[in-house]
């Protein structure tokens, strides 16, 4: 327990010294304030931004679009690792595809999902999914995977039929690389839409920070910026601790 | 049948299918959204032979040699320390899994602010998408480890430098290659992203400057060399990491 | 009528598993096992004793020959009143040790009163009381094996089938376990099939060992301890014991020399 606690507060000391340092370079000028904004004026500019409701139907839109395409990535990875899993000699032959699959940068894809789906949210949510589904997937199936053969037999002595082995057994036991899948999953999906807005969209987060470093508006930019890194590393944060919450219970710490 | 020749089998039929599915996008949506598989087959390897492509590439290649480089070497460096020093690792491995997780491209605005256009920025915003994956897998190697190899290095009475050489060293090699590998891929994902926003050179200003001319043929060109040049890539460095996680 | 007689029946069992190898696994073999009886099988590795087992529970159907349990054909299900007790630590690791106990109660659709009261009794009967709120993981193994037989015994099973429960504990433990197995027996009158590698477990917990030969596992002799029913591992220091061991040797030594055979080969 002290080591834990030892430990956070190793890890709170770097953040804050972190910030803090970047504040002094900012402020003692070593750094231009203009260029980069001191953490403090980010955080006060972040505040003034929101406030504004300028971006607030940015905010949604990338939120929703995000959203969309990490649901149907998780459904969709879930039920393709389940089938691989119930299928060897598929995954097999998939085998190259899977392996090579995050090698790919799919992100040259967008600009030709621009040009299929028209510049709108289609292509956004299209990205998203295909950049976290197929994590969500491999993570099921490592969960599947190590899901010990005997306590499927534990559920066959309780007879239980197909769907509560699943729900009762399965589901459980691979539940820590579910975790995992769904933590990755989040983090492609946002990364990248919040790149396609970026590159080339009309509207959402990324479309407002592009907008504003292409027209100079330094506040706005670090103020946007700072509240897409601090919304990815909540969300990040909280999916880490429910993981390791699990985990730690089966590893008996 | 061979192992090797099912593999290739299987290999062709998902070619196959995702030359199929391609081309009933090309059906689906016409020439101005894509072009189909044999015409953009021929148009990439007509510029193959083009001196103005190989310069695009070369800026791109250049950019990535030097990012792959240092993400590598800061990674490995990195990974090592951490690794050793367990408090530090515990400590750091949170922190650096968030930055993972984080949408990077954000970040660009103020590396261009910080390196101005062109080469240095690129260079950058590659190493800070590549250099994370690395260093955490060279960190979990580390902590990896049974300790009783080390206890083994010590009634063998092996100095620090031949436990280095001889035990720490290659239980660490496989999972550090598997870390390269993923340092390449994103990398180059990074220095393609740095190209389309903001630059003139580079196979990423090809793919978005064809998409804002209309010209479809060259963007799915050069997407198709793209993604051919980072399979081929990941298969080599996978052939080595799978050798490797063998022995 | 095949299975009047016994309360569990195997006649003429096989097990081949096909394929480009073709594994003769087991048999042909017949077994009764009578009803209250405590029945131990011994065996070289290889030789089938799990899959005799897997047979036996309803877990593998054999490949010819039938399996019987209280009269009713053994197909494809586990029947009623059959309990399974793994080598592997089979315990739910996301569950606590209460819960893994009620598993099977609350699948019975039990009101919950009645569930923490047989749990309660089986917990306090395994000595495991003051774990209902840890999970597996803060266990030892020997715990977490105990949780799996107070998960079996709390459905009040009439046979229970244990494959090598206690083979991955150590030795002070396993005869300590062995004592509990005994208790367990005797209070609730079920029959038990107990698979082991180790003689002196079987000779020691046993009313009757089953002897078996190398692959395909076959019965060589059927060996009676002749204990008394309340017996507990204080047998080990009668000089009958040695005696029944070694005879149990005597008749596995060849087996375990072919089987040896049969894994270099």
């Amino acid at each position: 327990m002290s080591r834990r606690r030892a430990v956070l507060g190793g890890r709170i000391a770097l953040i804050a010294g972190a910030v803090a340092a970047l504040e002094m370079l900012c402020r003692s000028g070593i750094v231009d304030p203009l260029t980069l904004l001191p953490p403090s004026g980010m955080a006060a500019a972040m505040v003034a931004v929101i406030a504004s409701g300028s971006v607030t139907g940015d905010i949604l839109r990338t939120f929703t679009t995000v959203a969309v395409a990490f649901g149907l990535a998780v459904a969709f990875g879930i039920a393709v690792g389940a089938l691989l899993h119930a299928a060897p000699r598929l995954r097999r032959a998939l085998d190259p595809l899977l392996a090579s699959y995050y090698a790919v940068p799919l992100f040259v894809f967008y600009p030709l999902l621009v040009a299929l789906f028209g510049l709108n949210v289609v292509p956004l949510i299209v990205l998203g999914f295909a950049s976290a589904t197929v994590a969500m997937a491999m993570s099921t199936l490592t969960g599947l995977d190590r899901t010990p053969r005997v306590l499927l037999k534990a559920a066959r002595v309780h007879r239980l039929g197909r769907l509560r082995t699943a729900l009762l057994v399965v589901l459980p036991a691979a539940s820590p690389d579910l975790l995992t899948g769904v933590k990755l999953a989040l983090a492609y999906a946002f990364i990248g839409i919040i790149a396609g807005e970026f590159i080339l969209s009309g509207s959402g987060l990324g479309y407002q920070i592009a907008y504003a470093y292409d027209s100079f508006d330094n506040r706005t930019m670090y103020g946007l910026m700072l509240f897409v890194l601090l919304i990815a590393t909540a969300a990040n944060a909280a999916l880490h601790a429910w993981e390791q919450r699990v985990r730690r219970r089966r590893s008996g710490r | 049948m061979s192992e090797p020749a099912r593999q290739a089998r299987d290999a062709l039929a998902i070619l196959a299918v995702l030359t199929v599915a391609w081309q009933g996008a090309y059906e689906y949506a016409g020439a101005v959204a894509v072009t189909p598989p044999l015409g953009t087959v021929a148009f990439a390897a007509h510029l193959l032979g083009s001196a103005r492509f190989w310069e695009h590439a070369a800026a791109t290649g250049l950019a990535l040699a030097d990012a792959f480089a240092i993400a590598a070497v800061l990674g490995v460096l990195g990974g090592l320390a951490l690794g050793l020093w367990r408090y530090a690792a515990d400590v750091t491995e949170p922190v650096l899994a968030a930055l993972y997780a984080v949408p990077k491209i954000t970040l660009y605005p103020v590396i261009l602010l910080l390196f101005g256009l062109g080469l240095p920025a690129k260079v950058a915003f590659g190493v800070i998408h590549g250099v994370i994956p690395v260093t955490l897998l060279t960190l979990s190697a580390v902590r990896g480890i049974r300790p009783v190899l080390l206890r083994t290095a010590r009634v063998l009475r092996l100095t620090p430098r031949e436990t280095m050489r001889h035990v720490l060293a290659p239980a660490v090699l496989a999972e550090i290659v598997t870390g390269l590998r993923l340092c390449f891929s994103l990398t180059l994902l990074g220095v393609l992203i740095g190209e389309m926003f903001a630059s003139q050179r580079g196979l990423g200003f090809l793919i978005i400057n064809g998409i804002n001319n209309h010209d479809v043929r060259m963007t799915t060109a050069v997407v198709l060399l793209v993604v051919v040049a980072a399979v081929l890539a990941n298969a080599l460095l996978l052939a080595t990491d799978r050798t490797l996680h063998r022995g | 009528m095949s299975g009047a007689a016994a309360h569990a029946r195997l006649t003429g069992v096989t097990r081949v598993y096909a394929g480009p190898t073709h594994v003769h696994a087991l048999g042909p073999l017949d077994l009764d096992v009578a009803r209250g009886e405590f029945l131990a099988v011994v065996g070289p590795s290889g030789c089938g004793k799990s899959t005799l087992l897997d047979v036996l529970a309803g877990l593998a159907a054999p490949s010819s020959g039938e399996a019987w349990f209280e009269d009713r054909r053994i197909a494809g299900t586990v029947p009623d009143g059959i309990g399974v007790v793994f080598q592997e630590d089979a315990s739910f690791p996301w569950l606590t040790v209460a819960d893994n106990v009620a598993f099977g109660l609350r699948r019975a659709g039990l009101d919950g009163a009645e569930i923490r009261r047989r749990v309660e009794d089986a917990l306090g009967f395994m000595g495991l009381g003051e774990f209902a709120r840890a999970y597996p993981a803060q266990l030892s193994g020997g715990m977490r094996q105990r949780v799996c037989i107070a998960r079996t015994l709390v459905l009040a099973p009439r046979f229970i089938l244990l494959d090598e429960p206690f083979g991955a504990l150590d030795q002070q433990t396993r005869l300590l376990m062995g004592d509990e197995l005994l208790r367990l027996w005797r209070r609730t009158g079920a029959t038990v099939l107990l698979i082991t590698h180790a003689l002196d477990e079987a000779a020691m917990l046993a009313d009757r060992v089953g002897v078996m030969s190398a692959r395909p596992g076959r019965f060589i002799a059927f060996v009676p301890t002749g204990w008394p029913r309340d017996r507990d591992s204080r047998v080990v220091s009668a000089p009958e014991f040695g005696a029944l061991t070694a005879q149990l040797w005597s008749h596995l030594r060849p087996e375990s020399l072919r089987a040896m055979g049969q894994a270099r080969a």
